[in-house]
């Protein structure tokens, strides 16, 4: 019980960092949705019920009288379709948890918390509980700053100028150095940054995430499995 | 009194929720599923930190030489220190000061 408590705290207090930025965006999100006319319960609504920052921010872009729910279904499915990757890298994390814990913890999942718990597991002190710290932390950091923006116009106009839009790539860039494996990282990352950066330049939306990370993870499989024995770290062949 | 929520808000926002809520949970349920060993072991291992990469390889390229400047930075201060805030605060001043020359 004591356990759980204090790894929540710890994860929350360990996103404080980006959810500084988160907030700063969602107060930009706040004022676009102040513009299209939404109410503070559309907006908190939203943010309770789908809280994935570059989703929402589409959503609201499609925002009219006339809602195209299909269209924004869809927009939502390809920009989220990373979450099924990150769902996917969890399973070690949750492992013995029970169904109704992973259905409450994985709705909170956002970049942020996963990327900081990623880092984390690395050091061998992360939990579901420090995951989920994180995401309830981040859920009312990215609520908050919706409200100032919709309520009380936007925190920061805008934050570019204070490089604040760099603040995800650079906690991020801090937290793959934290995810490096050594050697054997070189050419699943070379693969996956190269494919990323290509996705980027001919794919709309978020393409670029999953087929980044899947193509890293594909180089990963050519690798021959080594023998056991490696560092003590267990044969990547199961033996 | 709030304002109640418009029918349609309540759909378009709840399938959108749905949608995303089904990745989330489906793709935790599935690598369940996923072989535990060999080739397919080695990759899902490697995804985390693929994925992560991906996320930062294109807005690091989008910002020149000061981009990698900033992250090569971040990176160095990530190692040494242990602290993201502090790294993340150096990274972002390298781009403040890029942004400010640049203007």
């Amino acid at each position: 019980m004591k356990d759980r408590k204090s790894d929540f705290l710890r994860g929350a207090r360990a996103n404080v960092p980006v959810a500084a930025s988160a907030m700063a965006y969602g107060s930009v999100l706040g004022v676009l949705a102040s513009q299209k006319g939404l109410s503070w319960l559309d907006m908190m609504y939203m943010n309770s019920a789908v809280f994935a920052g570059a989703a929402q921010f589409v959503m609201v872009d499609m925002w009219s009288g006339h809602l195209p729910i299909l269209e924004m279904a869809l927009a939502v499915l390809v920009i989220n379709l990373r979450y099924l990757l990150i769902g996917a890298s969890l399973e070690p994390l949750f492992a013995g948890r029970g169904f109704l814990h992973k259905m409450c913890v994985m709705h909170l999942v956002a970049d942020e918390n996963w990327a900081v718990t990623m880092s984390e597991q690395r050091r061998g002190r992360a939990t579901t509980w420090f995951l989920f710290g994180g995401g309830v932390f981040l859920y009312l950091a990215w609520s908050s700053g919706t409200l100032v923006g919709l309520l009380g116009g936007g925190l920061i106009k805008r934050p570019e100028v204070y490089a604040l839009d760099f603040a995800f790539t650079a906690v991020f860039s801090a937290l793959a150095v934290g995810l490096w494996r050594g050697k054997k990282d070189i050419l699943p990352w070379i693969v996956a940054g190269g494919a990323a950066y290509l996705a980027h330049e001919s794919l709309p939306g978020k393409w670029y995430i999953v087929v980044g990370g899947l193509a890293g993870a594909i180089a990963a499989m050519s690798r021959p499995c080594e023998p056991a024995g490696d560092k003590g770290e267990k044969d990547a062949c199961g033996n | 009194m709030p304002a109640a929520i418009e029918t349609q808000v309540l759909v378009a926002v709840g399938l959108a929720a749905v949608v995303t809520y089904a990745l989330r949970l489906g793709g935790l349920l599935l690598a369940a599923r996923f072989p535990r060993a060999g080739r397919f072991r080695q990759g899902m291992d490697a995804l985390p930190g693929a994925l992560l990469f991906s996320l930062v390889v294109p807005s690091i390229v989008s910002e020149g030489i000061w981009g990698v400047v900033a992250t090569a930075l971040t990176a160095i201060v990530a190692l040494r220190s242990r602290n993201t805030l502090a790294a993340m605060l150096s990274g972002m001043l390298v781009i403040f000061i890029a942004r400010k020359l640049g203007q």
